[in-house]
């Protein structure tokens, strides 16, 4: 059964198609890569699904319901979350507040001036274990901008998460931290996607993180959707290795 | 670890924690009075009275400035509401009453803030601040053209009101009256805006606030909604500075264009750079300094702008972290190296 599907889904940049008459589906449970070359409209899908560009036409589909028109609060309502490329953190809150703030926007405590915040135990008690959950409880008191940068990926994954998505979708969660790190960064969310039983998508640059952790692949080409697959599929298709080749050393 | 975070980090949690620290604050601020009779010089009482007010005027803008990100450059237009609404009611309702003046400055400011706010939080940065000054400039141009109901430039008098629905009636000596009743009226009130803040930025809803000041798109995909909470943020703060406009009408005695004029709103500004806006109390020490600085200065120089002009460069140049903010990471450092 499909979480997620889109129809026909258009984003045009002047002469520039990004995403191109786009039907994509993505499945409960599974965990699907999002791959191609630079260019080739994967964070513009993903930023229509999540609400930060609307199409030019087309819709999306999640759960059942139209959200094409929803803004990104409604979307986030109704439980797509997501986390981007260039890390988007809360720099001068600590790394407990930063996951704290999305735990109060979950249960719409955000609106509430009259009691003060590190005196609410329940919120913070989960704000601990989301936080133990991806290896960050000993940076709970540390400001996120003084964190190290493997360490903010995983924050941004973390404040995702804390708002118990159905849909996480994840803008390259290992660009920018080095190889050591990718792998032990990947076990984390993966494993926690898993036992949370949390429906992700990840766009993913690197083919061994890819191959290894994805249930489903689907690779992009100038806007529009060149193949999907099983990782066993992707791998040999000879239409991806063809198109991919110079972009990527192998596939 | 750049500044920011030790500065950050250096706010305490705990509001009994505060409460250690501004404990001798409270006790002096509690004797003055007595100081200021003792050594003959009852100004000093009301010129501290000046400097609360400003104080609680600057933890108004400072929720917009320091925990929600937004610079604005209209705020006389909120003080000024609160001062001309009390203004108004003393001459076309012959009120006396201070409970009076204040709801009505505060109904009144609450009514410009959303009209404005309504406006101006659908645009950030710069395009906020010329808003705001913008707004805050038709209201100055109405008090000064409609001179018949304002008193123009002449201003509209504010005789010293009834504290306590009546219980403390107005002296005949009006210096005693405002260096002692007036000034822990003040007073109260000044500890109640500041307890009041100090939950409103800790709450949840403050944490949101200093989120979508850190990173506006983030918290939008937490599912902050941004405009709403600033607008609210806009309210607040309007709301603060107007109460502390009709607190400053009756201690004046007298209500003029001058306060919805932008060079006010440049001193609001001013002096919540100077104490140090990212930090809670920095907007109140900087509001009393600037007070004393500019009556002394006005005093010694009548090119006194000139004057403050050339501290607030040799200020923002050699202490960017304002009074406190610089006061802070001294004492850090001095922990520190112990």
């Amino acid at each position: 059964m499909s979480l997620l599907s889109t129809q026909r889904l258009t984003k045009y940049f002047g002469d520039t198609h990004a995403v191109d008459h786009v039907d994509f589906t993505v499945a409960q449970g599974e965990l699907l890569a999002l791959i191609g070359s630079n260019g080739a409209g994967k964070t513009t899908l993903v930023n229509l699904i999540s609400g930060l560009l609307r199409p030019d036409s087309g819709r999306i589909v999640f759960r059942g319901t139209d959200v094409t028109s929803q803004s990104v609060y409604g979307r986030i309502r109704a439980g797509i979350a997501r986390s981007f490329q260039l890390v988007n953190l809360f720099d001068q809150l600590t790394t407990l507040d930063n996951v704290a703030l999305a735990i109060f926007s979950r249960e719409g405590k955000t609106r509430n001036f009259a009691y003060l915040a590190d005196h609410d135990p329940k919120v913070r008690q989960e704000a601990k274990e989301v936080l133990q959950q991806f290896g960050l409880e000993n940076k709970a008191g540390m400001l996120a901008g003084g964190l190290a940068q493997g360490e903010r990926k995983l924050l941004d994954v973390a404040v995702a998460v804390a708002l118990r998505p159905k849909l996480l979708l994840l803008d390259e969660p290992t660009s920018g931290v080095s190889t050591r790190e990718k792998a032990p960064i990947m076990d984390i969310i993966t494993a926690i996607v898993r036992s949370e039983h949390i429906t992700a998508v990840i766009i993913e640059h690197d083919m061994d993180v890819v191959f290894k952790y994805s249930d489903r692949i689907v690779v992009m080409h100038q806007g529009t959707i060149l193949a999907d697959g099983t990782p066993d599929e992707i791998r040999t298709n000879d239409q991806v290795i063809t198109t991919l080749i110079g972009t990527q050393a192998s596939v | 670890m750049n500044q920011n975070h030790t500065l950050n980090t250096s706010i305490p949690r705990f509001p009994w924690k505060v409460l250690g620290y501004a404990g001798p604050v409270v006790v002096l601020l509690l004797v003055v009075p007595f100081v200021a009779d003792y050594v003959k010089d009852p100004y000093q009482t009301i010129l501290l009275s000046y400097g609360l007010i400003m104080g609680i005027a600057a933890l108004g803008f400072n929720l917009l400035l320091g925990y929600t990100g937004l610079l604005s450059f209209g705020h006389s237009a909120y003080f000024g509401m609160g001062a001309y609404a009390v203004a108004f009611s003393v001459k076309y309702l012959h009120v006396t009453s201070m409970e009076v003046f204040l709801a009505g400055g505060l109904v009144a400011t609450v009514v410009v803030s959303a009209l404005f706010g309504f406006v101006c939080v659908r645009y950030t940065r710069i395009f906020f601040g010329i808003l705001t000054l913008a707004l805050s400039q038709v209201l100055w141009s109405l008090a000064f053209k409609f001179f018949w109901v304002t008193g123009g430039t002449d201003g509209l008098r504010v005789p010293t009101p009834t504290l306590l629905g009546g219980m403390i009636k107005t002296s005949q000596d009006k210096v005693i009256f405002l260096s002692h009743a007036y000034y822990y009226y003040v007073l109260i009130i000044f500890f109640g805006c500041v307890a009041v803040m100090w939950v409103i930025v800790n709450s949840p809803f403050g944490k949101a606030l200093q989120a979508i000041r850190d990173n506006e798109i983030r918290a939008e995909f937490v599912g902050v909604q941004v405009r709403k909470y600033r607008f609210v943020a806009f309210l607040i703060s309007g709301a603060f500075t107007g109460l502390a406009g009709a607190l400053w009408a009756p201690l004046n005695g007298l209500t003029t264009p001058d306060i919805l004029y932008w060079p006010f709103s440049g001193e609001i500004v001013f002096l919540t750079v100077l104490g140090g806006f990212r930090t809670f109390a920095g907007p109140i020490i900087g509001a009393v300094v600037f007070n004393y600085l500019k009556t002394y200065a006005v005093g010694y120089t009548v090119y006194w702008q000139l004057l403050l002009g050339a501290v607030l460069v040799t200020l923002v140049l050699s202490m960017p972290l304002g009074i406190l903010g610089t006061v802070s990471r001294l004492w850090l450092k001095l922990r520190k190296s112990r």
